[in-house]
């Protein structure tokens, strides 16, 4: 019970693989396969390699304000590797890996991210809620789904996500409470990557660290180290099955780092120093997961080949985003009801009058 | 047929709907054991069980938030926030995310929520006890607004409400859950949102009103009608979306329209009506349409509530003003 051992009330983190690669903790190590570690590890390249190209497409004018995801790979891959197809994900917005493992397209991602709320129309991605902006709201609706979940006996569980910042909404504890009075099959996983835009995590809170928040609310919170994919992978396991078994909420805060910007609109340099994001790169995900798979040896693929692979594919991907049926004005209207109203209709109707008469005269 | 109360037939409407789909639950504060602070949900608990009707722990913004996330993964629920004024911790779910996740997901996801609380003054209540924030939430896209006036009206709508797949607010006029009465039906019946009803035919003068001011109307009207006024009577019912039809009509028949409601009188939905009386009956207008609304302020306790609450001379008052004109 991993819960109990590592206390947050006591300030322990659970970690598994130290910076080098190397197993720390070889009593908690996952039972998992060779095959599904390197899986998972292509799947973070994946991410990573998607994000960075977000960023460049933004750069280039082709995408609007895209909010980075690089460093915090861990969180999303591990928790997405053990969320099942009915699983449901209730995002914040910064976590790309677990939307993508939940079968999320990187074309809708685009097409979310250059201003189309079509991306949000997820094709092939079963119960997963769209990104939530108002920070924290998101986390009451987990607890509402883990609500219906009990009520209909079904076998789900959801996997919401909040950050550092979004803690200090009074959303994130009422979610938490109810979570408790309902014991509500919910995993609620704090990315405290450190910042909330420019705040430090240090200017949101007194606690000692956020997971021991769970223990107000009669819940196991537990403190990870989101920047290990196995330690993030134990955690997320351990809650999904105390959830399944129908014991109830867990609150995971995983500790990572923003290594990009809160959003592209933002410049970090004002707010945090070289030396802070040179001590965090120590950390990085994908280079400690990298460590261990060499250490080991399991894995002897061309990685520079491979990323460049997905690179031509996430372009496609992009290029088809970029080609979609262009913005109607029918599509401003279509979606605000599911029964429209006739104010609606009449408004729709006196903007084409409009436009027909600007063809004619402008 | 029998004869109900409002609460009654609110009742009897959720009775009915709970029993007939499982997918209903119906929670919020005090609203399972104790049925309500008003007792509209009571009994409900015990036939339903805990699991259906239930006490909520003391959230509001949670109480939405949570519906929404049953809405969205196979139930219809019906919260109760307990007073009107207490519905404001709700406001970011129900601005930021109950009225557009049917938008921001294209219709992926509907959201087939109802949040119900009584408003309005005249109970000589505490501070936050009288409010008619009726206009707040009719400016948001995606939702709708039903107030009813009547248990018939107040049976139909919600069955109405529950029904739909779009999230409805539905607002009960507190002053008169148990001051009218009338036979209503038990059998399930429904009234479609969106449609205002003549109460009263007239030829003078418009009088629009819901909720509460509908039984205060129809005192004016008496007085009106001695001094030789007709009146017509249409009673709004659902305020959003507007049903601009049955108004301009009105309009168009007797050249005047007052509006009667509770809530402050600037950016109401006296001035909603205005607009409809200016775009879609302008030349039929022979008086300046004519607001008796609350004042911009907060309405004040007991002692000065009196001022506050328009009263049948009021009304009278400015039909007589707005005739002569």
């Amino acid at each position: 019970m991993i819960f109990k051992t590592f206390n947050p009330l006591e300030d322990k983190t659970l970690r598994i693989i130290d910076n080098d690669g190397k197993i720390i903790n070889k009593e908690l190590f996952p039972d998992l396969d060779n095959e599904t570690v390197i899986k998972a590890y292509k799947s973070m390249l994946y991410a990573r390699t998607a994000d960075e190209m977000a960023i460049s497409y933004q750069r280039q004018g082709r995408m609007y304000t895209y909010p980075p995801n690089m460093g915090q790979e861990a969180i999303h891959i591990a928790s997405g590797l053990i969320m099942r197809e009915n699983d449901w994900l209730v995002p914040a917005f910064r976590e790309l890996g677990a939307m993508l493992a939940k079968g999320v397209s990187m074309k809708e991602i685009f097409i979310y991210y250059m201003g189309n709320e079509q991306g949000s129309n997820f094709k092939q991605a079963n119960h997963v809620l769209p990104i939530c902006v108002p920070i924290g709201s998101q986390f009451l609706h987990a607890t509402g789904i883990g609500y219906s979940i009990n009520y209909q006996k079904k076998d789900e569980v959801v996997f919401s996500f909040i950050g550092d910042g979004g803690t200090s909404e009074g959303d994130f504890s009422e979610a938490l409470n109810f979570a408790g009075v309902w014991k509500v099959p919910v995993i609620y996983i704090i990315q405290n990557n450190q910042y909330a835009i420019s705040v430090p995590v240090q200017n949101q809170t007194k606690s000692i660290n956020l997971a021991v928040k769970a223990v107000a609310f009669g819940l196991p919170g537990i403190k990870v180290d989101g920047n290990d994919f196995f330690a993030m992978y134990v955690a997320c396991k351990e809650a999904f099955e105390h959830a399944r078994a129908g014991e109830g909420a867990v609150l995971i805060e995983a500790l990572t780092y923003r290594k990009g910007a809160h959003t592209t609109s933002d410049d970090p340099t004002k707010y945090r120093t070289k030396e802070e994001e040179q001590e965090w790169d120590k950390t990085d995900p994908l280079i400690r997961m990298k460590r261990y798979i060499d250490n080991e040896g399991i894995w002897n693929e061309d990685e520079e080949k491979l990323i460049e692979n997905y690179k031509q594919e996430i372009d496609k991907q992009f290029t088809e985003a970029e080609n979609i049926t262009p913005y109607q004005l029918e599509d401003v209207f279509e979606y605000m009801y599911d029964e429209m109203p006739d104010i609606l209709r009449k408004q729709k109707a006196e903007y084409k009058q409009f436009q027909s008469w600007k063809e004619k005269r402008i | 047929m029998s004869v109900m109360t409002i609460v009654q037939a609110i009742n009897n409407a959720l009775d009915i709907k709970l029993g007939e789909d499982k997918t209903i639950v119906v929670y919020g504060e005090d609203a399972g054991k104790e049925g309500g602070v008003f007792r509209v949900t009571e009994g409900l608990q015990r036939k339903y069980g805990v699991e259906r009707v239930f006490d909520s722990p003391l959230a509001e913004s949670a109480i939405v938030g949570t519906g929404l996330g049953m809405a969205l993964s196979g139930l219809r629920p019906i919260v109760e926030l307990q007073f009107d004024g207490f519905t404001y911790p709700a406001f970011n779910q129900i601005i930021s995310n109950v009225s557009r996740m049917h938008n921001r997901s294209r219709g992926m996801y509907k959201v087939p929520l109802v949040i119900r609380f009584p408003y309005g003054g005249g109970i000589n209540a505490l501070e936050h006890h009288s409010e008619s924030p009726e206009a707040l939430y009719a400016h948001i896209p995606g939702i709708k607004v039903v107030i009813p006036s009547t248990p018939h009206d107040a049976k139909g709508l919600l069955i109405s409400a529950i029904e739909s797949n779009d999230p409805v607010i539905f607002m009960e006029p507190k002053r008169i859950y148990r001051a009218i009465k009338q036979e209503v039906s038990e059998e399930k019946f429904s009234i479609p949102i969106g449609k205002a009803k003549v109460l009263t035919e007239g030829t003078n003068v418009t009088v629009v009103a819901f909720g509460a001011m509908i039984r205060e109307c129809q005192k004016a009207i008496a007085m009106a009608n001695q001094a030789g006024i007709s009146v017509e009577l249409i009673d709004l019912r659902t305020i959003y979306p507007i049903d601009k039809e049955t108004i301009a009509e009105s309009i168009k028949k007797t050249g005047r329209i007052i509006i009667v409601a509770e809530a402050p009188e600037s950016f109401g939905v006296g001035a909603e009506l205005m607009a409809i009386a200016n775009e879609e009956a302008f030349l039929y207008l022979e008086a300046p349409p004519k607001r008796v609304m609350g004042f911009d302020t907060i309405v004040p306790m007991a002692k000065g509530e009196p001022f506050y609450l328009i009263t049948p001379e009021r009304i009278f008052y400015e039909i007589e003003r707005t005739v002569k004109f």
